[in-house]
């Protein structure tokens, strides 16, 4: 969050990407895109692009890290070096490795990892086109992965952003939003209980505007959740 | 960082306490334990502070060198938190390069203290798009006996305000002066225990707590970073809650602050 910037981010309501406050970027979520991982999903959120697969459960490696009792969840969140404007150096950094981190943890509380003692489920996430809001893009992307996967789950984790700009709360922040907004909150929640299963804050709020941002990104949450609904639906068939 | 060894006994007699607003230590469930804070024991480092929060014990050293500032911001300085999880601290910490949880741990209290601009990155820089400060936050544990998030932000920031720039050393200046500050953030974090939501858990109340969340506030009560962490959920309630107990349970650290200063 740069925070200081004279910069017009919205004009009469209107926002440079012509969105109003509590409207969320175009999402697009296709279940079931790849033939190798047990379930995959590709999304489309804005101009971001990311894949998600599932492997698993399986054997979980390294061994000492397996759990006598339940298994573990291993998400690993990747950006591409061509996913930004100046090339990322690949592998894991101190961001990735945090995003890996918490995501992991958490999907251990949606997935039922006490049916699969000292077993792994490997989430991996890719993103390929980066433009603000990417951990809340893989996170749902991987939600419906490990529901494209057969994984017992309780539910899955819709994930989405709200943010303020010119002192404004607004909902899924773009690019230049998060470059020169105020503050960036990423949530993520089980929809079925209210539960939040990921929360960060980085920036500036009062208290009143962080109870606002909570409601924003919580109805944000709700409509993807459809969406997420929806692209299991449309490769299944029925009702999901 | 928690411990993986408590009994489910030990769980249940903590659960049990938490309900009824109890802790095993004896303190109420938002209340801190002791803090203590000393700095400027490093004669090296150019700022430092030892902060004690019950017996958890960290001490948090910053260095500053020159560097060259990002492309996007060629007027500020620059500035990198890392903590080191030394297996002195903690049966648990093996050693080795920084883990997941140190990883995590390094970068909340990283947001903290950038986020609240404490540190005026405009201040420190030397010649526009070429040389600016680099401040690196280095936090060690001594002793881990829980919530090293809170105790590391206090550390930084008690370091950062007694940190002078060395423009001595380096040629920059004939004097060296105080890093400008511009605010004091503090982070307050809480942890689930069973249906109930304590603050400032030992490393005893980590090993049976399912989930964590760390908020920092600056001292207009406004605020700047949060994490959620651990595989346990909050309801909605819990966390707005905890962000109302946070603004008037700091008051504690804040104090602890000023008495330095």
């Amino acid at each position: 969050m740069a925070g200081q910037t004279d910069m017009k981010l919205i004009k009469n309501g209107v926002r440079l990407d012509g969105r109003k406050p509590d409207e969320l970027r175009e999402v697009k979520i296709v279940a079931g895109v790849l033939d190798n991982a047990d379930g995959s999903c590709y999304l489309e959120w804005g101009n971001n692009k990311v894949y998600a697969g599932v492997f698993g459960p399986m054997e979980c490696h390294p061994r000492h890290k397996q759990k006598a009792d339940r298994a573990i969840v291993q998400a690993r969140y990747t950006m591409a070096p061509f996913s930004v404007n100046d090339r990322k150096r690949p592998g894991y950094d101190r961001r990735s490795t945090e995003i890996s981190y918490i995501a992991s943890q958490a999907f251990e509380r949606v997935v039922m990892v006490e049916e699969f003692p000292k077993a792994s489920i490997r989430v991996d996430m890719q993103v390929v086109e980066a433009h603000a809001g990417t951990r809340c893009a893989a996170i749902t992307a991987a939600s419906v992965a490990l529901a494209d996967a057969g994984i017992p789950m309780r539910d899955m984790i819709p994930a989405c952003a709200s943010g303020k700009v010119n002192d404004v709360v607004v909902l899924d922040l773009n690019k230049e939003e998060d470059n020169y907004g105020q503050a960036d909150l990423p949530l993520a929640i089980i929809p079925s209980t209210g539960e939040v299963v990921l929360l960060q804050l980085d920036g500036h709020l009062t208290p009143d505007e962080f109870e606002q941002a909570m409601d924003l990104a919580t109805s944000g949450c709700m409509d993807l959740y459809e969406k997420m609904r929806n692209a299991l639906d449309n490769r299944y068939g029925g009702s999901a | 960082m928690s411990n993986d060894h408590v009994s489910n006994l030990m769980k249940g007699h903590m659960e049990t306490l938490a309900t009824e607003g109890k802790r095993a230590d004896g303190r109420g469930i938002n209340e801190y334990r002791e803090v203590k804070i000393e700095i400027g024991m490093l004669n090296t480092a150019e700022g430092s502070a030892m902060v004690h929060l019950g017996k958890t014990k960290v001490l948090c050293g910053i260095k500053m060198l020159i560097g060259r500032p990002y492309g996007d911001s060629p007027k500020s300085g620059t500035m990198m938190t890392s903590t080191e999880l030394a297996p002195l601290a903690d049966q648990s910490f093996d050693p080795g390069p920084p883990r997941e949880q140190s990883i995590e741990l390094s970068r909340v209290v990283d947001r903290g203290i950038r986020e609240s601009r404490m540190i005026d990155f405009e201040g420190l820089c030397i010649e526009e798009g070429e040389k600016v400060w680099t401040v690196f936050i280095d936090l060690h544990i001594l002793d881990n006996n829980g919530n090293l998030f809170d105790c590391c932000t206090l550390a930084a920031a008690a370091a950062l305000s007694n940190a002078k720039i060395p423009n001595v050393q380096h040629g920059v200046a004939d004097k060296d002066v105080d890093l400008p500050v511009n605010c004091w953030p503090i982070s307050c974090t809480f942890g689930k225990l069973g249906d109930s939501v304590i603050l400032d858990p030992t490393s005893e109340e980590e090993g049976v707590m399912s989930a964590r969340f760390t908020v920092a506030h600056d001292e207009n009560g406004n605020l700047r970073a949060a994490q959620k962490g651990m595989n346990g959920a909050f309801t909605d309630s819990e966390i707005r809650e905890a962000v109302k107990t946070a603004r008037t349970s700091d008051n504690v650290l804040r104090e602890a602050l000023k008495g330095i200063q």
